[in-house]
């Protein structure tokens, strides 16, 4: 008989640039061990996964990260009162911080199970430690500096030539192929996500993803390369097939181990036309295509959510290779009254 | 020179290049030659045999078999001896 679980979730914006909650919820419901009941947690009232009742029982609001962790604490109290929450799966980079801080205390007092990076594992991975991580892990890293300052472009020519990628400590990138780009791509997304700014030198190759899960231990539990096939104007992958890539398996799992790595992530790398591959980011938690590898054979939320309960979990083997996700837009139509309950009372 | 081993063909001539995700397709023609390549047949065997079974110029497809051995070396689907993936 299925166990009877109540997960909660964050990332539930499921728009053009989306985040993993939703395919995270579609890999949990398709568990055959668990019946899950899902607590959605929002940010903002317009999240469509707010509104897909088929998929997300109950939602609530939940304090932005800018308003620190007390906060937090204090909502989440007040909803594992009302839901008595067993799981929490944290989706966006930028609110992973504090619940990793707050990892032991919810368990605790709580009873609420993460399974989440140690901290020193978030920071390596930071998009401006990426270099050190890299070298630590044998792992090839595109050659990458944090600036503050447009003063300060002009400055590394010694070192970067253009193109140059232009990345947000936490979001958003775009290439830069002057000094005038770089600085409007400086201003655009250190208005938006703040500072350090990073520039990074521009690698020529095929971006290839994994998504992948590790036990904390050096064991990797799951893994699934993935190519994206058509990409956004936001660099996203609205489609994309999963790859029979040796290699980049090998990276992954040689990282996995080297690193300990607790929980979800997802490996973005660039692939040289010379089959060299540059690791471009880590990102801490599931991607948005993580239901790909759903598809595919292997269930990592639903591993996770094991992990996160103490549970043992046998690695996967395999995954069917060839398999593609293909996005689609969908169109909801939803009442006032249900805008006006989350946008007024917080909880829908 | 032949297909790589991890290459898929279908009979209806569409090629999946599993480890970069590339796919394509081909026509009949196309379909058979590389069969005929993954069975490790040489240029010249394939020559022979599609200028004896099909009513075509010699040096036309002559021409045309080294274009598309080209393009098949391009996409990365051959592999020499020594060069298996």
């Amino acid at each position: 008989m299925a166990k009877k679980l109540n997960i909660a979730v964050t990332g539930l914006n499921a728009i053009d640039s989306p985040g993993p909650g939703i395919p995270v919820i579609r890999a949990l419901k398709d568990s055959k061990e668990f019946d899950v009941r899902i607590i959605g947690l929002s940010y903002e009232t317009l999240e469509p996964g707010i509104y897909m009742h088929d998929l997300v029982d109950k939602t609530y609001q939940i304090p932005l990260p800018s308003g620190g962790q007390d906060i937090l604490l204090q909502r989440l109290a007040y909803i594992n009162e009302q839901e008595d929450i067993d799981v929490l799966i944290p989706n966006f980079d930028a609110e992973l911080f504090s619940f990793i801080k707050l990892e032991d205390y919810l368990k605790k007092s709580m009873g609420i199970h993460m399974c989440l990076p140690t901290i020193d594992q978030y920071e390596q991975r930071h998009k401006v430690n990426l270099n050190e991580f890299g070298d630590k892990h044998g792992i090839k890293v595109p050659k990458s500096k944090m600036i503050f300052s447009t003063a300060e472009i002009n400055g590394l020519m010694d070192e970067f030539s253009y193109p140059m990628v232009i990345k947000g400590k936490f979001y958003e990138a775009a290439v830069a192929y002057n000094y005038e780009q770089a600085a409007t791509h400086f201003n655009k997304i250190s208005a938006k996500w703040g500072l350090p700014i990073i520039v990074q030198e521009f690698v020529y190759g095929t971006e290839v993803n994994v998504t992948a899960i590790g036990d904390g231990k050096g064991t990797t539990i799951g893994a699934v390369p993935m190519r994206k096939l058509y990409i956004t104007d936001k660099g996203k992958a609205w489609a994309g097939i999963t790859l029979d890539d040796q290699n980049l398996m090998d990276l992954t799992t040689n990282m996995i181990g080297s690193s300990k790595w607790r929980g979800g992530l997802e490996l973005e790398f660039m692939k040289t036309k010379d089959d060299e591959y540059y690791l471009m980011e880590i990102n801490p938690r599931f991607p948005a295509w993580v239901y790909l590898a759903v598809g595919a054979g292997q269930n990592h939320p639903e591993a996770l959510v094991k992990m996160a309960l103490g549970e043992d979990v046998t690695p996967f083997k395999d995954y069917e290779v060839g398999k593609l996700f293909i996005r689609y837009a969908y169109d909801m139509i939803v009442d006032l009254k249900e805008f006006e309950q989350i946008s007024t009372l917080g909880e829908l | 020179m032949r297909i790589k081993k991890n290459i898929a063909i279908s009979e209806s001539g569409f090629i999946f290049n599993p480890a970069v995700g590339d796919s394509y397709s081909t026509n009949p023609i196309g379909t058979e030659i590389i069969k005929m390549l993954k069975e490790s047949k040489s240029v010249a065997e394939i020559n022979s045999y599609i200028l004896n079974t099909y009513q075509v110029e010699a040096s036309s497809f002559e021409k045309d078999l080294y274009d598309f051995v080209k393009m098949l070396e391009k996409y990365k689907l051959t592999e020499t001896d020594g060069q298996e993936a």
